[in-house]
């Protein structure tokens, strides 16, 4: 069932009344629908749009065009709208804006009725539902870390038990290691709270692992909705591909299932078209094993051909490699990731395979 | 040059480098010392008004203290003053509140130029409010008369730092509370109010202090307050126990109004919680109110500047030519500029020692002492005048009547505005740059002198300039402690207009607002940087 349903939202920015500067187009028509107890994440690079989206779900702003609805009710339609107070949707905002005059009790029970007998036993039970102690109740925001500070926010937009849930770049104001346990705590909360939600990222890897739909948005346009899988594995163009993540492009011929390209022939996701194509493959979709200095096989196999190493980046766990194909006359230069564990001298002669399909941009 | 005299050059090492406990400026830095003892000094010569009263309350005896203060007459003047204070501060507040909102966060056209409209009525000294009000409905006194003055002279002490608060908020706390069913009204009260606590306490203080302080505004429209009470008991009986005693009185409501707000204030932080920037607030729509919403602003400033105004260029068209007594003009102002840039001068270079020291070692001595120099900042002019008339008629005559005895006067009154700037502008110097500095073979002085001061020069001129705006508008001390034939711009304009020769005041009214203005100016951008814009 869809709860969320956006129909050609457009908003522009800007004062007409400014001298030279044309109104700036934040978002362009943009169709959504979410699912019921379902996460969305819409993700893009900042200026994308994003965050006026998200202002607009929870009424902050109104669409200049285009209508809001929430399970069948109509929130806005065009500039007329109902008001954020009346709408009962969560928000959790970058920095959770807790307010620093109140305690993180008072935080917590803010939407609550101020003389609701139950009051006192449904902030505790918040605080245990996003694993705070009952004894921080008592403490003032800035008594409290980054990662302490964002739980309380989310308790506080959980307490009015809200229809959709709207998260700001929740995570990116933690550090790196406690922001993916939170992300996949709040992910395990909201999903046994069966709250809808949206989650608002300019970060790629959050967006794919917290979401079950997710929503790549550019330039005021949602570019592609899917699966995260679908998404990354199958994006509808080169810059969503590069986007959510890094990608090999490479011009080829397509027949019968089969691109010819630099790397040889190589099986792709789409058997029926035929002709010159764009193939992408993921770096971590290339496989390199040593190959024996000279023994250029004459008898090589499909999709496997060989290349030299022109530099190697140490990380750690993965080595990122830049591999230049021998037999390629542009000379194209890959970038390829290896187990950090084995790492070609520069100048090795290494020979690349490729493992599962190759996208076919349409 | 050799080495046996660079060596005196190189700075003897701190016994722990970098930390600064308390009263650590006495064993860390012991070349330099002698700033807590220059400080110690300031804010004992500080706190003799203060010792003053006690002294004369203890040498009066009991029962002439009971005798003269538990009379109707004070309590007429204590019931006038607590109504004044009581009926100013609230409304000042509300109207403070409504105009900040309006030039801050709304769409209201014009909101910079209504913004500083709001801030100028500074420029205007209260007593040239009053003046104004007065020669344009003469029948204005008593009670109401007063609030309503008081209120357009004052309430722009409530307005600069509520505006520099709402400018500096995080909206994304009110789209919070509004995310969590508070309608808008409901996010004002509970969320953006209570976050401006501390500047309406901090401006409601202020004030409430220039309302017990001020003496020309109350004497021009007939309303009777502590101050005009000692001033006319002074003028009857000199410094005789009367006047002290109503001082004194005067001195317990000032430190009542202090006590009651330190204790009220509470101990909330107010500060943006978490990381990030503050997305920039967007301006409330006013839509069809816009027009009735342009009319508070506008009456506002018609009020507090257009009566003003008009009331001048009325007496000055009137007055024609002969009004321009120029070798009068001339003087006064050549006296009043003299004697503001030698007190400002005197308070700001007093102020260093403290400055340095609330930032650089801070601790239980550097807070009492400073302290007791804003205490007797607090304090009105009259019951400083009252205090040096006494100790310097009783045990430095010479310097009675002097310059010098103005000069300490504007000091102990105005050492507050320059410690504040100086403090902000010491703040700005870190102190890695005077270790950078000592480092590189400097000795501590040389270290402060090039680039501690250095950097704390815009702090100082601003310091500067704050002394000297009130010294020029400085009315009271400067009537009781001047030397015979002293004619400052204030003075002249007060014995013009107590003769209701209001046209030949209106030249000496025009020349103290446009010496203000640029001031007033200075404040008004202050208050903007403060808020980070």
């Amino acid at each position: 069932m869809t709860a969320l349903d956006l129909r050609a939202v457009r908003k522009t920015y800007g004062p007409a009344n400014t001298k030279n500067s044309a109104p700036v187009i934040a978002l362009d028509g943009v169709d959504l629908a979410v699912q019921a107890g379902s996460r969305t994440a819409i993700v893009g690079p900042s200026g994308s749009g994003k965050t006026t989206l998200l202002r607009i779900i929870a009424g902050f702003d109104a669409p200049d065009e285009g209508q809001v609805l929430l399970d069948g009710q109509l929130l806005a339609d065009g500039p007329r709208m109902v008001p954020t107070h009346q709408r009962g949707i969560g928000y959790v905002p970058q920095d959770g804006a807790l307010f620093p005059h109140l305690s993180v009790a008072d935080n917590v029970g803010f939407g609550l009725a101020r003389h609701d007998p139950q009051r006192q036993s449904r902030i505790a039970e918040l605080m245990d539902m996003v694993s705070l102690d009952v004894a921080m109740l008592q403490r003032r925001p800035h008594e409290l870390s980054g990662g302490q500070q964002q739980r309380v926010a989310l308790a506080r937009a959980l307490a009015q038990r809200p229809r959709l849930m709207l998260l700001d770049e929740p995570f990116s104001a933690l550090d790196t290691g406690l922001r993916a346990t939170t992300r996949k705590a709040v992910a395990q909360l909201l999903a046994a709270a069966g709250i809808t939600t949206i989650l608002v990222t300019h970060d790629q890897t959050e967006a794919l692992s917290f979401a079950d739909q997710v929503a790549v948005m550019r330039q005021g346009q949602l570019a592609q909705v899917g699966r995260p899988q679908d998404l990354y594995l199958r994006p509808a163009d080169p810059v969503t591909a590069r986007f959510l993540g890094d990608a090999v492009v490479l011009p080829g011929q397509l027949s019968g299932g089969w691109a010819t390209c630099a790397l040889g022939r190589v099986a792709t996701d789409d058997a029926q078209r035929s002709g010159a194509v764009q193939i992408m493959l993921r770096p971590e979709q290339l496989q390199l094993t040593d190959a024996p200095g000279g023994a250029l096989a004459a008898d090589s196999h499909a999709a496997a051909c060989h290349g030299v190493v022109l530099d190697a980046d140490f990380c750690g766990p993965v080595c990122e490699l830049a591999v230049r194909l021998l037999e390629d006359p542009q000379a194209t230069v890959l970038t390829v990731r290896s187990s950090g564990l084995h790492i070609p001298a520069l100048g090795a002669r290494v020979q690349i395979s490729v493992v599962g399909q190759a996208h076919v941009f349409a | 040059m050799t080495l046996r005299t660079l060596r005196p050059a190189v700075p003897r090492m701190p016994l722990r480098p970098g930390r600064f406990s308390r009263f650590s400026c006495f064993s860390s830095f012991p070349r330099l010392s002698w700033f807590a003892v220059a400080a110690v000094l300031v804010s004992l010569v500080a706190l003799l008004p203060l010792g003053f009263v006690l002294w004369m309350a203890v040498h009066t005896g009991w029962d002439t203290v009971v005798a003269l203060v538990f009379r109707p007459r004070v309590g007429e003047l204590l019931v006038n003053t607590a109504l004044l204070v009581a009926l100013t501060v609230p409304l000042c507040a509300v109207l403070a509140v409504a105009l900040a909102w309006l030039t801050e966060r709304s769409d209201l056209p014009g909101a910079r130029i209504w913004a500083w409209l709001a801030a100028a009525p500074l420029a205007v000294p209260a007593f040239v409010h009053s003046y104004a009000w007065i020669s344009l409905w003469p029948g204005l006194q008593g009670l109401m008369g007063g609030v309503m003055v008081s209120v357009l002279a004052y309430f722009p002490f409530l307005y600069l730092p509520i505006a520099a608060a709402l400018r500096r908020l995080d909206p994304g706390m009110e789209d919070a509370a509004a995310s969590l069913g508070k309608s808008p009204w409901g996010v004002f009260f509970r969320v953006v109010l209570p976050q401006l606590r501390l500047p309406i306490w901090g401006g409601a203080l202020l004030v409430g202090l220039h309302l017990l302080a001020e003496y020309g505004l109350y004497v021009m429209i007939r309303f009777d307050t502590f101050t005009t009470a000692i001033v006319d008991q002074f003028q009857s009986t000199y410094n005789g126990p009367a006047a002290n005693m109503l001082a004194g009185v005067l001195v317990v409501c000032c430190l009542g109004l202090l006590a009651l707000e330190a204790g009220t204030r509470g101990r909330e932080r107010y500060a943006r919680v978490g990381t990030g920037s503050a997305r920039q607030p967007q301006p409330a729509r006013l839509g069809r109110a816009t027009w009735l919403c342009l009319l508070l602003p506008a009456v506002v400033a018609t009020l507090s500047l257009g009566v003003p105004l008009i009331t001048l260029v009325r007496w000055l068209v009137a007055g024609g030519a002969k009004v321009w007594r120029f070798n009068e003009l001339g003087s006064a102002l050549g006296q009043t500029l003299l004697l503001a840039g030698a007190g400002a001068l005197l308070t700001t270079l007093v102020a260093i020692p403290m400055a340095w020291l609330s930032i650089r070692a801070p601790g239980r001595l550097q807070r009492m002492l400073e302290g007791s120099n804003y205490l007797v900042g607090s304090l009105p002019g009259i019951v400083v005048a009252l205090a040096l008339v006494t100790i310097t008629v009783r045990v430095a005559l010479p310097i009675y009547q002097t310059v010098v005895t103005v000069l300490l006067a504007y000091m102990l009154m105005f050492l507050p505005r320059a410690l504040i700037n100086l403090r902000a502008g010491v703040a700005q110097a870190p102190l890695e740059l005077e270790q950078a500095a000592r480092s590189l073979g400097r000795t501590p002085l040389q270290a402060l002198w090039q680039i501690t001061l250095r950097l704390a020069a815009p702090g100082a001129a601003s310091g500067f300039a704050m002394v000297f705006l009130a010294i020029t508008n400085e009315l009271t001390a400067t009537l009781l402690l001047s030397p015979n034939g002293t004619q400052t711009l204030a003075t002249a304009f007060w014995s013009h207009s107590s003769e209701i020769d209001y046209a030949g005041a209106a030249p000496h009214a025009l020349l103290m607002v446009l010496l203000s203005l640029p001031l007033t100016w200075l404040l008004y951008r202050q208050s903007k940087r403060a808020a980070g814009r």
